[in-house]
C-alpha cells in the first residue's frame, strides 16, 4: 500500500442507504450499484436508478481502475483540510462513473488529466475507509 | 403563457454598504426591501406576492413576511438555487403577475458572510458522504472546471484574468465597489494560487449586504413616476452530476439561455448588455459560450482583446465591477446582476461605463457549484 501521506480522512456519514458501500470499503473493496432493469452504472449510491427509476439495484464491486477526468491541487482547504496542499479529483472509474476523490501517492505536480490510476482506502478509524486513488 | 412584456421592474436597490457588523440579516433584507420600493414610489402594503431564498433567516417567506409586516400576501416563493435564486424569483415573479397571482412583487437577498460567518449545513444531503470528506470545497469545485476546460479547449489563465480585468476597470468608477483599484492581467497571474488553476484574483470578493427588486403589473407600473423595464423573456434550469456522468466544460446556461432568448424573441446578437454570474473567472468564461455569445470552447478568445470592457467591448458586462469587485452579498450574487442591468436601461450606469442606447439586457445566475450541481437562470429585460 502507498503511504497514506499527511491527508486527512474525515468519516463520512452514513445512512442505511449508504451502509454496504462503506462497510465495503473497510474490507478494502469499492462497490457500485448497478440497475438490474436497465443495466446502468450508478454513482453516487443509492437506491433508485436516476436513469431509469427502477428502484431494483444490486451492489457489485468495481475494478478499482480509472483515469483521472479532471483534477485540483487545493492550497487552501477548510476545517480538516485546513493543512493543505492536496490534490482533489474526479476519477473516470472503468465501470463509467466520473466519483471525486482525492490523487494520493504521488507528487501533485505529477498528476495529469487522463493518467491511469487504481484504489487505495485510507481508514477514517470509525469504520469506514476512503477510497482514493493513487497512480497506476 | 408567455411572460413576455406581461411584467415589470420599477424597483431596483442594492444596499450601498459592503462591510456591516452590527445589524441582524432580516434587518438588512428590510433595508433593501424598503430601498427598493422607495425606488419605485410604493409601499409595503402594496405587496401582495413575497420571494425570497435560503439566504433569509427563518422559516422561508413566512418568518419574513411576519418580519417585514406583509399583510396583503396571496402568493409567496422561496426557491433556493443558490446564487440564481432572485433571478428564478424574477422569472417567478413575472408569471405570477402575467397569471393574475399578484400585481406587486418583492423580492429580497441579504447576508452578512463578512461578519457572521456561516453556520448552516449540507450535511444531509444524499450526495454529502461522497465529496466533503475529499475535501471538496467551493473554490477547488470551480478549480476542477477550470482544468477540465483549459485540457479541453486550450483555454490559458491569463485568458480567464482578461475577465478579471475588464470587471476592476468598471468598478474603479462604482464609489461603493469593494475593491474598486484596477489590475492587470499580470497582477492576477501572480496573485496566490487558491485552487489550481484559480488565484486568488479569480474569486469574487466576499461581502455583507443584499439588494432588492420589486415587480408589477404594466397598468400598476403606468401609474408610477419612475421609469420601468421590460420582463422579456426568462429560462432556468438545474444541472447536476448526472449519476456520475458529469461534463464539467458547460454549465445550466445551455439550457436557461436559449428558453430565455425563445420567450423574449431575440438573439444574443441584439443584446447590448450583459450581466453573468462571476463567482469565479470560470464561471463567466463558461456561460459566455453557453449563452451562445461565442462557440463552445472559444470563450477564452472571445474574452481577449477588452471585449467585455464597457461601453466600447463587443459584449459589456458587469458594469457596477460585478461579484468579481464589487459585491456578492450572502455569497450570492444574483440580484446584483439584475440590478446593475436594470440601472444600464434606465440610463443610470455611472456614467463612465454607461452602455450607449441601452435597449436590451440579459442578466444571468449561476447557483452552487459548476462543479457538481448547480442553479441556472436567465433573463432578458427591455427598455420600454
Amino acid at each position: 500500500m502507498p503511504d497514506p501521506g499527511q491527508l486527512p480522512a474525515p468519516a463520512p456519514s452514513v445512512n442505511p442507504e449508504t451502509q454496504p458501500f462503506w462497510d465495503a470499503t473497510s474490507e478494502g473493496r469499492l462497490l457500485l450499484k448497478r440497475c438490474a432493469t436497465c443495466q446502468e452504472v450508478i454513482w453516487y449510491p443509492r437506491a433508485i436508478c436516476p436513469e431509469c427509476g427502477s428502484m431494483n439495484t444490486e451492489w457489485f464491486e468495481a475494478s478499482g481502475r480509472g483515469t483521472v477526468y479532471s483534477f485540483t491541487v487545493n492550497y487552501k482547504g477548510d476545517g480538516p483540510y485546513k493543512s493543505a496542499p492536496y490534490v482533489l479529483a474526479y476519477v473516470e472509474l472503468e465501470e463509467g462513473p466520473r466519483m471525486m476523490t482525492n490523487i494520493v501517492g504521488t507528487d501533485p505536480s505529477q498528476v495529469s488529466i487522463g493518467q491511469s490510476v487504481t484504489v487505495v482506502f485510507h481508514p477514517t478509524g470509525e469504520g469506514p475507509a476512503l477510497p482514493r486513488f493513487r497512480p497506476a | 403563457m408567455s411572460i413576455k412584456n406581461r411584467a415589470r421592474i420599477v424597483g431596483a436597490y442594492e444596499h450601498p454598504e459592503r462591510v456591516i457588523p452590527g445589524k441582524s440579516v432580516a434587518q438588512v433584507h428590510a433595508e433593501v426591501a424598503l430601498g427598493a420600493l422607495a425606488d419605485a414610489g410604493l409601499r409595503l402594503e402594496d405587496v401582495d406576492s413575497y420571494f425570497c431564498a435560503g439566504d433569509a433567516p427563518g422559516f422561508g417567506p413566512i418568518s419574513m413576511a411576519e418580519y417585514l409586516g406583509l399583510k396583503n400576501l396571496s402568493y409567496v416563493d422561496s426557491t433556493e438555487i443558490g446564487g440564481s435564486s432572485p433571478i428564478a424569483h424574477l422569472g417567478h415573479a413575472a408569471a405570477a403577475i402575467a397569471s393574475g397571482k399578484s400585481r406587486v412583487a418583492l423580492i429580497t437577498l441579504a447576508g452578512l458572510p463578512r461578519s457572521v460567518p456561516w453556520t448552516g449545513s449540507l450535511a444531509d444531503a444524499p450526495e454529502a458522504a461522497f465529496e466533503g470528506v475529499f475535501g471538496a470545497n467551493t473554490v477547488a469545485m470551480y478549480a476542477l472546471a477550470a482544468q477540465r476546460h483549459m485540457y479541453e479547449y486550450g483555454t490559458t489563465s491569463a485568458q480567464l484574468a482578461e475577465i478579471k480585468v475588464a470587471a476592476s476597470l468598471h468598478a474603479q468608477h462604482n464609489p461603493n465597489a469593494f475593491v474598486p483599484k484596477p489590475v492587470t492581467v499580470e497582477e492576477v497571474l501572480e496573485s496566490p494560487v487558491i485552487s489550481d488553476p484559480l488565484h486568488r484574483l479569480d474569486c469574487c470578493v466576499i461581502t455583507d449586504g443584499g439588494g432588492a427588486l420589486v415587480v408589477v403589473a404594466p397598468e400598476v407600473a403606468r401609474d408610477l413616476d419612475r421609469r420601468s423595464v421590460g420582463i422579456l423573456g426568462h429560462g432556468e434550469a438545474p444541472k447536476h452530476g448526472a449519476n456520475g456522468r458529469i461534463d464539467l466544460t458547460y454549465t445550466g446556461a445551455v439550457w436557461s439561455g436559449p428558453r430565455a432568448f425563445e420567450e423574449a424573441g431575440v438573439r444574443p446578437d441584439d443584446i447590448d448588455y450583459v450581466s453573468i454570474y462571476d463567482s469565479f473567472t470560470i464561471t463567466v468564461l463558461e456561460a459566455i459560450e453557453d449563452l451562445g455569445f461565442c462557440e463552445k470552447g472559444a470563450g477564452g478568445r472571445f474574452v481577449s482583446d477588452g471585449a467585455l470592457v464597457a461601453p466600447d467591448g463587443r459584449l459589456p458586462f458587469n458594469t457596477d465591477g460585478g461579484g468579481l469587485c464589487n459585491n456578492h452579498p450572502a455569497n450570492r450574487g444574483g440580484v446584483t446582476k439584475v440590478i446593475e442591468a436594470v440601472r444600464q436601461l434606465r440610463g443610470e450606469a455611472n456614467p463612465s461605463v454607461q452602455v450607449p442606447d441601452c435597449e436590451l439586457a440579459l442578466a444571468h445566475g449561476t447557483g452552487g457549484s459548476i462543479g457538481t450541481r448547480m442553479g441556472s437562470a436567465t433573463v432578458i429585460l427591455g427598455r420600454v
